[in-house]
């Protein structure tokens, strides 16, 4: 009980936290939407021999999921809890009975809510709007989402472990974080780009995801997709195993 | 003294590479007490009560409070104290109620958040953002939750630091309040006054070591130093006379004032009558006692304010 005292009021309080900082609502809910509304506003989402016989909007729908993995991994986890270790907030919470796991579930059970409505969002706006279609296994695809969900995650913590200042760590992390989102697939499809930049995207860990989940979006087996499902948890681990022995509390 | 010791530290020793940070101090706070630590900046203060909290670890001796070692006692320690940081902030965004009961929810008692703002003059900005708060307003709003828990032991690292005059009074009030209450409070400053009217004990303290411990009168009583009388005349007064005077020990002449010192309270009549007597028009006598600050400035040679 003692464990889990402070958790429920200290997520509800983040959750509203969350909610007023406008960088965290536009990045975590507001622009994958923006971009649907464009880009299905645009191409529609009629089935095109371009994307091998599937619209625009269903191309564009797991992609999506993948940017806001990223989004919630590398930009908001590294940049709460940077931020809280500079500003001296983890140091006050320290200085109560909380406990620092408490802290941190806290801390990853709004984001991963937050992240869990934005991915509702984009699939309720892609259903409503465009007529979303869906030729995968659900589970096999939540269990994608995990899976990269787990390395993104950690690779925020192995940013806000290593890098010294909260604005170091946001610097770093936007220099990561942007780039990948429009060389890996998860905003300019894959099929429009460039060979030699789709060779260098394979470096980036957010590809993998692109590719594993509109594989598995359109009922592609596990084993086509064995590569992606090795790199994303190998970096899971790496990145837990680095997060684990760099994270500071001040 | 038949009271009740709460926190025991003995040969404190921290390192922060080369710097000794605290460098062999050892002291008991007793339960119902105010017990202050004056220092310089850096003198190690800070350092010596974070270890006492439990939140930097300690390179040499025992440090204990009600008992236990705060590296090693966890959460039913914490439950018990009242923190307030040197240096904290909250989230930009929180709202002082929602700091107050987000706080409130990691103990297991809490008092009456409402009565607790408006005693710390927060009751109108309880809907207030952090970011929008003074630096006065964060600070007490720091005290409040340090003190949310109910806590039997409080620690207040500068508490009155840029607080006006008003407010400074108020805080003062609080911790005797509290004091009168049974807890036994803790705190770092570095206005002499505060630790002469406010704390029944005082621990000076100057790179890192403790070189004075006692109540703020014996401290003053100790050095010494005797009162001293200074007053201005318009015509020059030969010192050596002055100086002849039973019981002076020193005398400074700067233009037209003179300053006269000595161990007895009596100086002062025999000044007076032998300015009469010489028929000597003065103005702006006045007599000094020494204060905390004197003492501070005997025992480490030098002023507090550097």
């Amino acid at each position: 009980m003692s464990m889990l005292r402070g958790l429920k009021t200290l997520a509800f309080v983040e959750a509203k936290l969350f909610l007023r900082e406008f960088f965290g609502v536009f990045f975590n809910l507001a622009f994958p939407l923006l971009m649907l509304f464009i880009f299905g506003g645009i191409y529609g989402n009629t089935p095109s021999p371009f994307f091998g016989g599937q619209g625009s909007v269903d191309v564009m729908v797991p992609a999506y999921m993948a940017m806001l993995i990223g989004t919630s991994g590398l930009l908001t986890l590294t940049i709460i809890i940077s931020t809280y270790r500079e500003f001296g907030i983890l140091r006050r919470y320290k200085a109560t009975p909380l406990r620092p796991q408490t802290i941190l579930i806290a801390e990853l059970l709004v984001i991963v809510l937050m992240l869990i409505l934005g991915v509702i969002l984009l699939l309720a706006c892609a259903s409503l709007v465009f007529h979303l279609r869906f030729h995968g296994n659900a589970l096999s695809v939540a269990g994608a989402f995990l899976l990269s969900s787990l390395s993104f995650f950690s690779l925020g913590f192995v940013l806000a472990g290593l890098l010294p200042s909260a604005r170091s760590a946001q610097a770093v992390a936007m220099t990561i974080y942007f780039p990948m989102l429009f060389l890996s697939g998860a905003t300019i499809p894959r099929e429009a780009l460039p060979l030699t930049i789709r060779s260098i995207s394979q470096f980036l860990p957010m590809t993998h995801v692109v590719n594993l989940l509109r594989g598995l979006w359109i009922g592609d087996p596990w084993g086509k997709h064995l590569t992606e499902v090795v790199i994303l948890a190998a970096v899971a681990a790496i990145g837990l195993v680095v997060a684990v022995k760099t994270f500071r509390w001040e | 003294m038949g009271k009740q010791v709460v926190v025991e530290i003995e040969h404190l020793k921290k390192y922060y590479g080369d710097v000794r940070a605290v460098d062999g101090v050892s002291f008991q706070v007793f339960q119902g007490e105010i017990f202050g630590f004056v220092g310089p900046n850096g003198a190690g203060k800070t350092t010596t009560i974070e270890c006492a909290e439990g939140l930097r670890r300690p390179d040499g001796g025992v440090v204990r409070v009600f008992g236990l070692d705060p590296q090693t006692a966890g959460i039913k320690l914490k439950e018990r104290l009242g923190i307030q940081l040197q240096e904290a902030a909250l989230s930009q965004h929180l709202k002082v109620w929602e700091a107050l009961d987000l706080f409130a929810s990691f103990y297991p008692r809490a008092v009456d958040r409402p009565a607790l703002l408006e005693q710390m003059g927060l009751a109108e900005k309880r809907n207030a953002m952090f970011t929008k708060l003074s630096g006065g307003q964060k600070q007490r709003l720091f005290i409040a939750l340090a003190l949310i828990n109910d806590p039997e032991l409080i620690f207040l690292d500068e508490l009155t630091t840029g607080l006006d005059p008003q407010s400074r009074h108020a805080m003062w009030d609080l911790v005797r309040g509290a004091r009168d209450r049974g807890k036994t409070i803790i705190l770092t400053t570095h206005f002499m006054e505060e630790a002469e009217r406010l704390c029944d004990r005082v621990a000076i303290i100057d790179h890192g070591r403790l070189v004075a411990l006692d109540t703020p009168e014996r401290l003053i009583q100790n050095l010494g130093a005797g009162g001293r009388v200074v007053f201005s005349v318009q015509t020059a007064v030969d010192p050596a006379k002055l100086s002849a005077l039973p019981g002076v020990t020193r005398v400074e002449a700067a233009g037209e004032r003179y300053t006269v010192y000595g161990a007895s309270p009596k100086i002062v009549v025999d000044v007076v009558n032998f300015l009469s007597a010489g028929d000597i028009p003065f103005r702006d006598l006045r007599t000094e006692q020494p204060n905390l600050e004197d003492v501070f400035l005997a025992m480490t040679g030098r002023e507090m304010r550097d």
